[in-house]
């Protein structure tokens, strides 16, 4: 059962980081427009791409 | 509905930091994710723009740009020129509180979640230990810490129910919450005691995921009504801030809203919105009052007519002398209205809340004799032992099947009713539509269609109806819409003057013909009153042609009147229409018990007069003027395409072109209501069963565990029967 030492922290250890990331994701205000937000992934990117990598863009 | 904002020549407060200014706007019009899209592109385009996001859920766009702070008013016609409504928002310390509150909630449920997630493994482990090979040491550490993660994690999350029913307890009353909270605070100290003893059995996992639980029903409940509250504060800012004022010298100047004075003369532009009560002094034009009557029709006002705060003016400029100011308007008197009657509902106490006035005491007292019972007589045992034994009584009573009765119903009954277009918003509707017996309706809007269509078409003169449909191309008023859609594709008339509050003029083929107010266009027409709105079109060749035009009511109004009125609810109307036309659609509906002319503070009285005779009310209404009486119902619903206030306020949201939402709500709330009664039979049968286990001494925790998923599952399952039962039985609103 020594084991435990080990395996009692670390489980408890990566909730926490779970606990943490779900605080932090609710303080810079993630959960503020859950209907807006799920569709801004579906935007068109307006901003030029770098010059190394140019896009094709209709005129 | 959405309502311009007077913006013409107001600075709005911009706060600046360094060289960046920021604004919070409220945005009117935003349907869906596109608009989001389109404001954000159009405005990052800008030059100066640094941010512009748009907020779907509330309907706010915040926007920061560098240079001067009075380039806001730019940004606001850019979103003006794009269809777009915006107006300043200041939030405000009450919405400011609102969404600490909801953070404070969220977090709680955050940490509850994290640890009832952990010690329920940990407790697992100590269960299936007890059948294995597990050391006094091993379960030992494992009980250590679970204590570690649940009790801080108990007095953290747990604090909503703890004042709550602190603050139940000291005014006197019982609610759920005080069960909760001894259940929750014994069963923790208990675990700790045992945990300090090196006993076997600890509670920590019951305690911690009761909170889990319960935070996450209270959190959804919060969510629902912190909505509403921003929408109110929305309507708030519609009040204009800065108007214009008509010095003694016959200058114009601009002036904050509050400096205005009762005698002051002040000047609104068409389109701009009225910022006082009042009486117009100089001016003819039409405003549209629906905020205030509901009705779609602009009224026609001209020199010494009363007007209202609130209302717009469509037509030309007017000037108006201030009677009532600020607080004394009746958009004010709407708003106070309404918070006076939201005050009312939310003293009612739901049927939870009730049984626990009965359960705490009865509970409380079994304790009680267990430990006397233990201790004294008949059993004589050491006075830990009883201790333990009535401890034992507390967790096992604790009300977590009696919690989860009736948020469990009110969750699938809110899944069943949100497939038929039906969004339910508060959390005690069910239970107060299941006990309505009086049905009020509003009638613009709500029973019918809510725009004019024209009345007998087919009888009109083709060639009337050809000129004045030509006429009426060249206005946006209601009527001529009207009477467009009736007339169907007729080239629009050139030349046509609008003459705001009269009607339309035009010279045809060398003729003067005009279409408009009786007493404009045909004044020596006979008037005819049948609660009609009408137009008259006469000129040079042209004889007076008469075209009235009526609200439409909606297709099933009829059916559902009528079905309602089977099931045995009274029916009542409410408007505040002329009575010639009120009595028209009651008489067409088949309802006998209406009221017209009846202003936002009457409906509420009406309203009121009815409660006191006993009856318990839903209103059924769509308009700002409807607000108050639908917080002051004892539940409410609005349909979809409501204002904001109202869509806020009602209980009870519903879609589509028909009302069968409103009995098919009602069907819907009884059902439920029956499940919650199941429900709770249920979780006292439960409790009626392990109480005599736990006063003779018999629990342990693995009992308790299992006792308590197989009740909560037991009363989950009974409420998911609403999503099944009686599908395809709607038959009866036929």
């Amino acid at each position: 059962m020594d084991i435990l030492i080990f395996l009692l922290p670390t489980a408890l250890l990566m909730g926490l980081v779970g606990l943490a990331a779900f605080l932090w994701a609710m303080k810079t205000g993630q959960f503020d427009d859950l209907e807006g937000d799920a569709a801004r992934i579906l935007y068109d990117d307006e901003t030029p791409a770098p010059v190394d990598a140019p896009r094709g863009k209709k005129a | 509905m959405s309502i311009a904002a007077d913006h013409s020549g107001v600075v709005p407060r911009v706060e600046t930091e360094g060289d960046v200014n920021r604004l919070m706007l409220a945005v009117d019009g935003i349907h869906c994710a596109a608009c989001v899209q389109r404001i954000e592109r159009a405005l990052t385009a800008e030059p100066d723009v640094v941010g512009a996001r748009v907020n779907f859920t509330t309907r706010r766009l915040s926007l920061a740009w560098r240079g001067a702070p009075a380039r806001a008013t730019d940004f606001i016609d850019r979103l003006d020129d794009m269809g777009f409504t915006a107006r300043p928002f200041d939030a405000g310390k009450l919405a400011a509180a609102d969404a600490a509150n909801d953070r404070r909630l969220m977090r709680a449920m955050a940490v509850a979640g994290f640890a009832a997630g952990n010690v329920m493994w940990l407790a697992i482990s100590v269960w299936a230990g007890v059948f294995a090979d597990m050391g006094p040491a091993t379960r030992g550490l494992l009980n250590w810490v679970q204590a570690l993660i649940a009790l801080p994690a108990v007095v953290y999350a747990g604090m909503p129910f703890y004042s709550s029913a602190w603050h139940a307890v000291r005014s006197g009353r019982v609610n759920m919450d005080v069960p909760i909270t001894v259940g929750v605070s014994l069963a923790a100290v208990m675990s700790l005691v045992q945990a300090i003893i090196g006993a076997e059995e600890v509670y920590f996992d019951a305690a911690i995921s009761l909170v889990f639980l319960l935070l996450v029903g209270r959190f959804l409940d919060q969510r629902a009504r912190g909505r509403a509250r921003a929408a109110a504060t929305h309507l708030l800012s519609l009040a204009v801030t800065e108007v214009t004022r008509v010095t003694a010298d016959g200058r114009t100047e601009f002036v904050p809203i509050e400096a205005v004075r009762p005698g002051d003369h002040l000047l609104v532009a068409a389109g701009a919105k009225l910022p006082v009560d009042g009486i117009v002094y100089a001016g003819r034009s039409a405003l549209d009052t629906s905020t205030l009557t509901g009705e779609s029709v602009p009224a026609t006002v001209g020199v010494g007519d009363q007007v209202f705060a609130g209302t717009i003016n469509t037509g030309g400029a007017l000037t108006i002398e201030a009677k009532a100011v600020g607080p004394d308007t009746v958009l004010a008197e709407i708003v106070r209205c309404m918070e006076a009657a939201e005050q009312g509902r939310a003293r009612y106490v739901v049927l939870a809340d009730r049984l626990a006035k009965l359960y705490v005491p009865v509970v409380h007292g079994l304790a009680l004799i267990t430990f006397l019972g233990w201790w004294l007589w008949p059993m004589h045992a050491d006075w830990t032992v009883a201790l333990l034994n009535a401890v034992a009584v507390l967790i096992i009573t604790c009300p977590c099947a009696l919690a989860i009765a009736v948020p469990a119903v009110q969750v699938t009954a809110s899944g069943r009713l949100f497939k038929r277009g039906i969004l339910l918003k508060s959390a005690t509707a069910l239970e107060r539509l299941a006990e309505v017996d009086t049905i009020v309706f509003d009638k613009t809007g709500t029973l019918t269609e809510g725009r004019p269509e024209l009345v007998d078409a087919a009888k009109v003169p083709a060639a009337a109806l050809t000129l004045a449909s030509g006429l009426a191309a060249a206005s946006r008023h209601p009527l001529c819409l009207a009477l467009r859609r009736a007339a169907g594709d007729v080239p629009a008339l050139t030349g046509v003057v609008e003459l705001p509050g009269d009607g339309l003029e035009a010279t045809v083929d060398g003729r003067l013909v005009r279409l408009g107010r009786r007493d404009f266009a045909a004044p020596t027409a006979p008037e005819i009153d049948d609660g009609c709105a009408e137009m008259w079109l006469a000129g040079e060749g042209q004889a007076p042609v008469r075209l009235a035009f009526r609200d439409a009511p909606r297709t099933d109004a009829a059916s559902v009147v009528a079905a309602v009125k089977r099931r045995g609810y009274r029916v009542a109307l409410l408007s505040g229409d002329r009575p010639a036309a009120v009595a028209a659609l009651a008489d067409q509906l088949g309802i006998t018990e209406w009221r017209a002319a009846q202003r936002p503070a009457d409906k509420v009285a009406a309203i009121e007069a009815l409660k006191a005779e006993g009856a318990r009310v839903l209103m059924v209404g769509d308009g700002i003027n409807d607000a108050p009486s639908l917080a002051a119902a004892h539940a409410s619903m609005a349909p979809s395409a409501a204002a904001d206030i109202s869509r806020t306020t009602a209980d009870v949201i519903f879609q589509g072109a028909g009302l069968d939402a409103v009995p098919a709500t009602l069907d819907v709330s009884h059902r439920a209501q029956r499940l919650v009664v199941q429900n709770l039979v249920i979780s006292l049968l439960y409790n009626a069963t392990l109480v005599p286990l736990a006063v003779i001494g018999l629990v342990t925790p693995l009992i308790a565990a299992v006792a308590m998923s197989v009740s909560s599952l037991t009363v989950i399952l009974n409420a998911l029967r609403l999503g099944r039962a009686g599908k395809g039985t709607q038959t009866w609103t036929s």
